[in-house]
């Protein structure tokens, strides 16, 4: 399935280190990926594919939401057709 | 890939502005439920609903997890049920309401609707049993709604069903009087009432409706507010096509998640209902909307054609954003429902009279108001009748959902907790029109219904 991953977070160093690594160890595959820092916010994209991964969208889902918690990450993951027929006519 | 600030515009519209997708509703035909015995008619109901809901709720939740949007209502609608109910032999449908609260709860839904009679031109002696069985059944159940159709464009108005409905609001009331009248919340009078609206409380799944459906309400009045702040001081030419623009996002996303739910359930889809239904938390409010058009107080002078805007650019957005619409599609003006509503009801900016001007050009009516207590039968009857009028004249549907709330008076405010919310009590006009609604007969169809 591919999902729109995004991070939000008072900018630091090792954001997209953590976020990437903690995708790798769940064998989510990193399709494509920006990142820009909007008024001292850091702002990330990813769109994913979790077909590669063992886990269920579930299991990611959570794993994703508690890291966010732990390291005060604003993290969301969304099927990405919501987005492609939200912003494409 | 997709743009980096159209992805933040959709987490912010969830995040911050309360977008979410108020129900889906499942529709259940029931009319191979019939029985002669009224407990065998129950039983059958259960069960079947209970079949063809197994899964709605997972299948929900599974949705708003994947797709990151809350879903806040899973709901079912069914035949109206004075229609299956006809062969039974007894008075007291309560039993059968017992049954739809029973499924309904074991389906792990927030409402069942269809305990529903449809008298616009008259009656049939089940219409009656069924009517009569309502203030018990809503007392004594928590999730039933119950609905009853008394006039259709094409039919007229039938006076007796509104004075009828009059005297069964009161006694409602009065049944439940110890949670403020609350069953009155889950009963709603219509004129030209829909066969597939997903909202509650005047859910029912109509006669050329098939076996089962799916239909889909949106929401996002704080998506449009969000959008109209951007626009500020801009003339009514921008301020359309914002809403526009916003409804069309709205609709896309109710659109993609009655198709996973179709899919997910094997059900076919039905339509998406356009309404932007607004909740009593701060920034989801209908009234804010208009407020940011440029009125002091929603209410105020202006109101009528702020809504008349906001209600037809959220259609002509909407529309092409959805392979169906249907249902309701309007800006609903529940009072106790929307922050704003209730703030301008308090600060005296907002009367019955006004809302009743309000229903002219948007859906749905008089909807969620509390008034005085000892409001007599007839006083609900007349409002009913104008409400009916306005919806017949002008073609459209309208519905009377208020609650004379016992023991309270203009200046109270009566909760009803959840998206019900806190309504203010409203002041009615105590000049009676008793007279008026004794003559009963029927109002008949406007010239305009002609028009074969």
């Amino acid at each position: 399935m591919k999902a729109v991953m995004t991070v939000t977070a008072q900018d630091r160093v090792g954001i997209i280190a953590g976020v990437c690594s903690l995708l790798a160890e769940m064998g989510v595959n990193i399709l494509d990926l920006s990142q820009t820092v909007m008024q001292g916010i850091f702002t990330m994209t990813l769109l994913v594919d979790t077909s590669t991964s063992s886990h269920t969208f579930d299991e990611i889902r959570t794993a994703l939401m508690t890291r966010g918690e732990k390291e005060s990450l604003n993290i969301h993951i969304q099927r990405a057709d919501i987005f492609e027929a939200m912003h494409r006519v | 890939m997709l743009n980096i600030s159209d992805i933040m515009q959709t987490v912010n519209m969830i995040d911050h502005q309360h977008l979410d997708i108020r129900t889906i509703t499942l529709g259940i035909s029931l009319y191979d439920c019939a029985s002669s015995d009224v407990h065998k008619c129950a039983r059958k109901i259960r069960d079947k609903i209970c079949r063809k809901a197994e899964n709605l709720v997972k299948v929900g939740c599974e949705i708003e997890n994947e797709y990151g949007i809350p879903i806040v209502n899973k709901r079912i609608s069914v035949t109206p049920i004075a229609e299956i109910a006809a062969s039974c032999e007894s008075d007291d449908y309560s039993v059968i309401g017992h049954a739809l609260n029973d499924a309904a709860s074991e389906c792990g839904v927030n409402f069942i609707g269809g305990f529903s009679a449809l008298v616009h031109k008259g009656f049939t002696e089940s219409d009656k049993r069924l009517i009569a069985s309502i203030p018990r059944t809503l007392a004594e159940t928590e999730l039933v709604c119950s609905s009853v159709n008394v006039a259709t464009t094409k039919a007229g108005i039938n006076m007796d069903a509104v004075a009828m409905m009059g005297r069964v609001i009161k006694e409602t009331a009065n049944l439940t009087a110890d949670k403020n009248g609350l069953g009155c919340a889950k009963l709603v009078v219509f004129a030209n009432a829909v066969e597939d609206n997903p909202f509650m409380a005047g859910a029912f799944h109509g006669a050329g409706e098939p076996e089962c459906v799916i239909n889909v309400g949106v929401s996002g009045p704080g998506v449009v507010w969000r959008a109209l702040k951007d626009v500020k001081g801009e003339s009514f030419d921008v301020v359309a096509e914002t809403v526009k623009r916003t409804a069309f996002r709205i609709t896309r996303m109710g659109q993609v998640v009655a198709n996973a739910a179709s899919e997910r359930l094997g059900i076919p889809f039905g339509i998406v209902d356009l309404s932007l239904a607004p909740t009593p938390a701060k920034g989801d409010s209908v009234a804010r909307i208009l407020e940011e058009m440029g009125l002091k107080v929603c209410g105020t002078h202006g109101t009528t054609a702020a809504l008349a805007l906001l209600n037809d650019a959220v259609k002509k957005g909407g529309v092409m954003a959805s392979g169906h619409v249907g249902g309701l599609s309007g800006a609903f003006i529940p009072v106790s429902e929307d922050e704003g509503m209730i703030h301008a009801v308090k600060s005296g900016a907002l009367s019955i009279e006004k809302l009743e001007a309000m229903t002219c050009v948007c859906s749905v009516g008089l909807d969620m108001i509390a008034v005085p207590g000892d409001t007599s039968a007839e006083t609900i009857a007349a409002i009913i009748a104008d409400e009916s009028a306005i919806g017949v004249i002008n073609n459209k549907t309208t519905a009377v959902r208020v609650i004379p709330a016992p023991g309270k008076s203009v200046g109270d405010s009566v909760e009803f907790g959840g998206l019900l919310g806190n309504a203010p009590v409203m002041r009615v006009n105590n000049a009676g029109s008793d007279e008026f609604v004794a003559r009963g007969g029927r109002i008949p169809a406007p010239i305009h219904s002609l028009r074969n």
